[in-house]
């Protein structure tokens, strides 16, 4: 039970404001579950939460694995490796969201069918090329400074005993950089789901938009966006426990 | 070695280092800090790159190749003063990594092969156990242990002791003495004397990036021939 305390501490800003719902500025009865109008609004805004989700999902992952190959090349005793990883890094990271996402999804497809290719960009990709591009200038940065804390003897004791560079990697520098960097990672996740809400803006029907179709017919913005905002605190919410868990789970691997 | 030089910058820590060191042979380099004697040793694995002369193990000389790299690492185990085991394996598969990866053994085999090497260094109790976990002395023989599991034919020791509780110093020596009487080829960077007495063929002194003094240790202990060897040899044996 003592697990539980801090979320549900956290969602009573919520409940005292619901509370409020006799007065006149409050009229929960959109999202109120038990009216069939209200339940089927509520349906509508939670119908979202599956795109959210997955955008995010695949988004966090493609730029997990994007983030590792900006980073390793930044680590190189090579200088042309180190600048073009510079270059991605600080050019990447200095474009805002919003514009990136509609160069992505107006531009983008201009761009191919330049190059005689005819590759649409739906909403759902568009959002997640964007968002996964964006992060990785940020993962990146992790994955260097995580490989970067691991001590210098850990990688000549694997050259001595044979291991080659991705070998190395693989087996000797990543599984111990990854427990270092899974808390900055995570942080990144958040940031990633929170900003799929800029989907919204090229019709990507996830969360927000949702919320802002609602709000037109029902014109409730107050209870619409306040518990749209309750949904991305329990998302966010969800991953930090999990990632808890992951680190405990690690931690205890390596004291065992 | 043959006239090999370094430089760190602008700094000179290897100048025109003349070593031979044959089959068998146990050579036991010292001097005082900042003399350049670990340097020595990492440039015969490539740890340290040199800018001029020669070095050549087993018949293969050591270039920038890539290759070449590779061939004489694999005939070159090395211990380092700070242990360097892998924190997030068990001991055990801190001794299979190489054995399994580098020189493509089955699961089975390596495990074989660490637990003979673990049982000659006298911890096989700790095979499953995280290398944060035991002491330093039951450490550095792990580490010894994961070079042996290689099946080097030359055995570099970079102070080896040196960050020991005393009392951990003599079970590491112990296993290093064994080792030099099953007849391993050698190169023992240590302020160690009394291991150096009992196993070197050969004594190396080195001040200031330079070889002053090479000789078997009898002639070494009993009557240096330079000043900066006698000063040193006073200062560490009788402190």
């Amino acid at each position: 039970m003592g697990r539980m305390r801090t979320p549900v501490a956290l969602l009573l800003p919520f409940l005292l404001l619901a509370g409020c719902a006799s007065s006149s500025t409050w009229g929960w009865y959109v999202v109120n579950p038990m009216t069939p109008a209200g339940w089927t609004n509520l349906k509508f805004l939670m119908n979202g939460m599956g795109a959210t989700i997955l955008i995010s999902l695949i988004a966090a992952a493609i730029s997990i694995g994007l983030g590792l190959v900006v980073a390793l090349p930044g680590l190189s005793h090579r200088r042309w490796l180190r600048i073009l990883n510079r270059i991605y890094v600080e050019f990447v990271r200095s474009i805002p969201l919003l514009p990136m996402l509609f160069w992505v999804f107006y531009g983008l497809p201009l761009v191919f069918r330049a190059m005689g290719l005819n590759i649409p960009i739906d909403p759902f990709w568009g959002a997640i090329i964007t968002l996964a591009i964006s992060d990785s200038a940020f993962t990146a940065e992790i994955y260097r400074a995580g490989i970067q804390s691991i001590a210098k003897g850990q990688t000549e004791a694997a050259q001595t005993i044979g291991l080659n560079y991705v070998q190395t990697m693989r087996h000797v520098i990543l599984p111990q950089a990854i427990r270092r960097i899974l808390p900055p990672l995570a942080n990144q996740f958040i940031y990633i789901v929170k900003m799929s809400a800029f989907a919204s803006v090229i019709g990507m029907q996830e969360l927000t938009r949702r919320a802002n179709e609602l709000v037109v017919t029902e014109y409730r913005p107050l209870e619409i966006y306040s518990f749209l905002i309750l949904e991305y605190l329990v998302l966010v919410l969800v991953i930090s426990a999990g990632v808890r868990w992951l680190e405990r789970r690690m931690g205890a691997d390596e004291r065992g | 070695m043959i006239g090999v030089n370094k430089w760190f910058g602008d700094f000179h820590v290897l100048k025109d280092i003349e070593l031979t060191v044959r089959a068998g042979e146990r050579v036991v380099i010292c001097g005082p800090s900042g003399s350049g004697k670990s340097t020595v040793v990492r440039c015969i694995n490539r740890l340290e790159a040199h800018e001029t002369g020669l070095i050549r193990v087993d018949g293969i000389e050591l270039t920038d190749d890539a290759r070449s790299v590779a061939a004489i690492r694999s005939e070159v185990g090395m211990v380092f003063q700070q242990f360097n085991l892998f924190p997030h394996l068990t001991v055990l598969e801190n001794l299979m990594l190489g054995p399994m990866k580098a020189r493509g053994l089955s699961r089975a085999d390596a495990e074989a092969r660490a637990r003979r090497y673990l049982d000659r260094v006298r911890i096989p109790e700790q095979a499953d156990k995280r290398p944060g976990r035991l002491s330093g002395g039951q450490q550095q023989r792990v580490a010894i242990a994961r070079s042996l599991c290689m099946e080097p034919k030359v055995m570099l020791f970079d102070e080896p002791t040196s960050a020991l509780d005393p009392e951990m110093i003599s079970e590491v020596l112990d296993v290093m003495v064994e080792l030099a009487e099953d007849g391993m080829t050698m190169v023992v960077v240590t302020h160690e004397m009394g291991f150096a007495r009992k196993v070197a063929d050969k004594m190396v002194f080195m001040d200031a990036g330079e070889i002053v003094e090479t000789g078997p240790p009898e002639t070494f202990f009993a009557n240096p021939s330079s000043e900066r060897c006698r000063t040193f040899l006073g200062q560490i044996l009788h402190h």
